[in-house]
């Protein structure tokens, strides 16, 4: 029987729900994650990833020396290193003392619309903090993203465009309180896994209703009052001829439309043409499960709606967000207890990251770049001089790899992402990748994007270092150093704050912006001080309280549990008119499958952690979701090699024939690279939030050989799918 | 919800409980602390070991303090010879049949109760060796005292997955999965719920039981794949 030498509280590393974990350790080795029965957040339950995923951290390919390409890159030549013979490692001073080197050269050479960073939405809040500030009152641009964008961009736009805040408006464990719930464009049980269960309570044990809308007969239909298998991309015409039918039958909450809302007319015009025959026509869904989801959604005493990727992840996510809202400003389910809602958030800190700042239209605590009063702050916090920030909207996430080229942007530094992974039209990303000047990388281990850098630079996991995180009910909680750095590695926030010395040092600028940090904590102080919602998290505080839920507005304030209560930021809520555009791409006889891709339980995005995972093990290989019927008709069997074909790329996987996809839709997920799906997906984007349709490209599927499939794993029978 | 409360005396002492609540907690609320062993705060009570029993005036058995519920004018005793004698017998009873030597707090219930380890010296002992089928947990039976924590837990008392359950009869009675089959086969979704609620060392994780079989960890994060998914799978696979 082990005796640990060590527990040490911290919060887990991988989605949004944040659960708290407790590492036991010996000799530096984590052995085993348990978690407290106490935990507000997941009551001591945890899934596969948090309880036994954190393996990573010692698995042999880990990079903890800096490293440097032996052949020097040049734009348009770049080519991807995974094996070290074609790195060499050297000394922290001669990597960053290069990258600083280049930096500034190309700063001062093309100015500051060549230089972009992607910010990371798994590093912690000081992390993303401190790189935006490195880029914006460094090199003065607002060129500073991070997978936010890829991932709830338009929801985000939405939210702030109807209410002015765009964070979940409930505490997730609020959900046994739902009387009603509408579930759509999310896989809890996979990607929420401890939200799936109080869910699943939440109907078994407390009563609640669900409804889902999905194209996937994901798991919680099984717990569902109704389930509404959506054509993917007809968000719009099914939740609009909800509102329809709450408009037609009265149903709507009159007090509330009067009280805390506007241009309600103009809407309620605009549902006139969504009537449920119509949505039926483009949706496929039976106009009677809508009049049934309208009735029941709309004279629920309390009432929610959760959503993840599947409503922003369209070229209309901001219209299909929109639609869920006016649901909510409809009805008045919003601002009390189990009321909301709540758009679930992918990452540990995508909310975090977003808060602080790593956002090309925002500086921390989303306050917009080209307001005058909000550079003058930035000005001052930060020692710039007047007028030193730019007022100019940076570039987003997919902005800054296609602005790549002469003229545009040269050089970009990556912190933790992999969007040679992640990017839709994955052949367009690499020729992008490749015409970078100069590219720098700060990871654990060398993706399928650090392998085109020129500078890796070898960064601790979040067991190795101290920070905070913010999850997706807006919760900020401490993240503990567990183990020394291993090998060379270094925080994050330690590195930027070397490389900032290095780079102002050369730049001459007469002030600092301020780099010498002792702990994270003086961090998030700072962040504090001109962002008012964390005005009052402080270290001290979420040691002696556990976590707290921001707007947090001074030392006193206990934290908001649910948002709006009494007003939206923005005042009245608004009601947006709504029209139905269909995706960028529809089936046809060339691509009659529908693509959609998401995540498995076991992985984790573009796999960089959780490929070099024992995790790998349970999942080690893709596969594409077909359902039986379609499956038949092409001659496809459970295991068969199947080529998948879009416009833009071609993969060959194993096929998985299952009831869990719908006829005409086929499901990818995103993890893995001998098969990349997002070779597949559309690169083209939602006009206002620039997010990528990565939920429906069209695709072909046809039959394939086994050599076809190349080296694969040995596949794991599995009884879980 | 306003009903009055419920007079009882415990120990001698006069308490006032919230109806409906059980013996153990109301003798928490007195502070009087009353052993549990299958019992877990996040988990539906099943009275399986019989450690909580006390002795209720006027019932004719021990009661199981985890699930009866207070009543009106009882008097209990948590701690009387009639209550000490049989748990003391239970806790003999389980080490004539299980291996408790990582379920320390069971250990140290039996110094408490003068319970005598060797008091069945006939009795066969379970011995299984431990299943080591996938690459997070290994299951190793002969720790396991079937206090049901782990059923629950992957059944309505959190997960929803149903993975295991009990199977055989008396002294075969064991945690399995349906048709003994190995565990990435059925709908387990590696949680470790289980794991997290045992209470002997029954279940644990797969590095945690490496180390102890005096693995490095730099050896453990050598291991090959098929290595890693242990042993009765391979065995499963070359059948």
């Amino acid at each position: 029987m082990l005796i640990p030498e060590r527990v040490v509280p911290t919060v887990c590393p991988f989605c949004g729900v944040g659960c708290n974990l407790e590492l036991h350790v010996r000799d530096g080795f984590i052995y085993k994650a348990t978690s407290s029965f106490d935990s507000v957040v997941n009551h001591g339950n945890l899934c596969v990833k948090g309880r036994f995923g954190h393996d990573f951290i010692y698995h042999p390919q880990r990079v903890t020396v800096p490293l440097m390409r032996k052949k020097n890159q040049r734009p348009g030549e770049r080519t991807q290193a995974f094996d070290l013979s074609e790195w060499r490692e050297v000394s922290w001073d001669e990597a960053l003392d290069y990258v600083a080197d280049r930096l500034v050269e190309i700063y001062q050479r093309e100015g500051s619309h060549a230089m972009a960073v992607y910010c990371c939405a798994k590093a912690t809040n000081e992390d993303n903090y401190l790189l935006q500030k490195m880029y914006r009152a460094l090199f003065r641009t607002n060129n500073v993203d991070h997978c936010t964008r890829l991932c709830h961009a338009a929801s985000v736009v939405a939210l702030q465009m109807a209410i002015g805040s765009a964070a979940m408006s409930n505490t997730a464990a609020e959900v046994i309180e739902n009387d009603v719930f509408i579930l759509t464009g999310s896989n809890p049980t996979e990607n929420h896994p401890i939200i799936a269960l109080q869910m699943k309570a939440a109907v078994r044990k407390h009563g609640a209703k669900l409804i889902v809308v999905d194209p996937r007969r994901i798991e919680m239909v099984d717990y569902a009052t109704l389930y509404l298998p959506i054509k993917p991309g007809t968000d719009v015409p099914v939740f609009s001829a909800m509102a329809h039918v709450i408009l037609k039958e009265g149903l709507y909450n009159r007090q509330f439309i009067a009280e805390r809302t506007e241009n309600f007319e103009a809407f309620a015009a605009s549902m006139e043409k969504f009537t449920p025959e119509y949505a039926e026509s483009v949706s496929g869904v039976d106009r009677n499960l809508i009049i049934e989801a309208a009735r029941l959604y709309a004279t629920a005493k309390n009432a929610a709606i959760y959503w993840a990727l599947g409503i922003p992840e369209s070229s209309h996510g901001v219209a299909n967000a929109l639609s869920l809202i006016n649901l909510a400003l409809l009805t008045g389910h919003i601002g009390r207890r189990g009321t909301g809602l709540n758009p679930l958030r992918g990452q540990n800190n995508v909310q975090g990251a977003s808060d602080a700042g790593a956002m090309p239209w925002h500086y921390p605590g989303y306050q917009r770049v080209d307001v005058e009063e909000n550079a003058r702050r930035w000005e001052q916090a930060w020692n710039v001089e007047p007028g030193g920030l730019s007022r100019q909207l940076g570039l987003t996430t997919t902005e800054i790899l296609s602005s790549v080229g002469p003229g545009g942007v040269r050089t970009l530094y990556i912190m933790g992402e992999n969007p040679m992974m992640s990017e839709p039209n994955l052949n367009h990303t690499r020729q992008k990748m490749q015409e970078l000047e100069f590219l720098v990388a700060q990871d654990l281990f060398i993706n399928e994007s650090g392998a085109f850098a020129d500078v890796f630079l070898p960064a601790t996991s979040w067991a190795e270092k101290e920070g905070t995180f913010t999850n997706t009910d807006r919760r900020v909680q401490r993240v503990r150093q567990v183990i020394p750095p291993r090998g060379q590695s270094r925080p994050d926030w330690e590195i930027i704050c070397d490389l900032a010395k290095r780079i102002e040092k050369r730049l001459g600028r007469p002030t600092t912006a301020y780099w010498d940090y002792q702990h994270p904590s003086e961090i998030l102080e700072e962040m504090g001080r001109y962002v008012p919602e964390y005005a009052g998290v402080t270290y001290e505080r979420l040691e002696r309280e556990g976590g707290l839920q921001t707007p947090v507005w001074d030392a006193q304030h206990s934290g908001t549990p649910f948002l709006f209560a009494e007003t939206f930021p923005r005042g009245r809520g608004k009601f947006h008119p709504l029209d139905y555009t269909p995706n960028a791409e529809m089936p046809d006889d060339d691509y009659p499958f529908v693509l959609s891709t998401g995540r498995v339980l076991e992985h984790w995005h573009g796999g960089t952690l959780t490929r070099h995972s024992w995790l790998d093990d349970l999942f080690p290989e893709p596969l594409v979701d077909i359902h039986p019927g379609d499956a038949a008709r092409l001659g496809i069997q459970n295991g068969d090699p199947v080529r998948v074909t879009s416009r833009r790329g071609s993969i060959v996987l194993r096929a998985h024939v299952t009831s869990k996809t719908n006829p005409g839709v086929v499901f990818i997920p995103f993890h893995f690279h001998e098969a990349a799906a997002n070779l597949l997906t559309h690169d083209i984007l939602d006009p206002q939030a620039k997010i990528p349709e990565y939920k429906a490209a069209v695709v072909r599927v046809t039959k394939a050989r086994p050599e076809e499939l190349g080296p694969r794993a040995e596949p794991q029978l599995r009884g879980r799918y | 919800m306003n009903q009055p409360l419920v007079s009882l005396t415990i120990d001698g002492i006069a308490v006032q409980a919230e109806p409906g609540i059980t013996i153990l907690k109301a003798a928490q609320l007195a502070g009087i602390e009353i052993p549990t062993i299958c019992y877990h705060d996040h988990c539906t009570a099943n009275a399986l070991c019989r450690i909580c029993v006390v002795e209720v005036s006027g019932a004719r058995t021990l009661v199981p303090a985890c699930v009866a519920t207070v009543q009106d004018g009882m008097t209990v005793y948590t701690h009387s010879e009639r209550v000490q004698r049989s748990r003391r017998t239970i806790l003999e009873m389980l080490y004539a049949s299980v291996d408790l030597s990582e379920a320390p707090e069971i250990q140290t219930m039996a110094q408490v109760y003068g319970a005598d380890p060797q008091r069945f010296p006939e009795a066969e002992r379970r011995t299984l060796s431990p299943i080591d089928d996938n690459p997070m947990y290994i299951r190793d039976y002969a720790k396991c005292i079937l206090c049901w924590r782990c059923v629950q837990v992957c059944a309505e008392d959190a997960q929803y997955t149903y993975a295991i359950n009990f199977s055989g009869r008396g002294y075969e009675t064991q945690i399995s999965t349906f048709f003994h089959r190995p565990m990435p086969e059925t709908t387990c979704v590696f949680c470790g719920q289980c794991v997290g609620v045992c209470p002997t060392g029954a279940l644990k994780p797969k590095r945690e039981w490496l180390l102890e079989q005096g693995y490095t960890p730099e050896a453990i994060m050598e291991l090959t794949r098929s290595e890693r998914r242990g042993k009765k799978r391979r065995a499963n696979l070359a059948a």
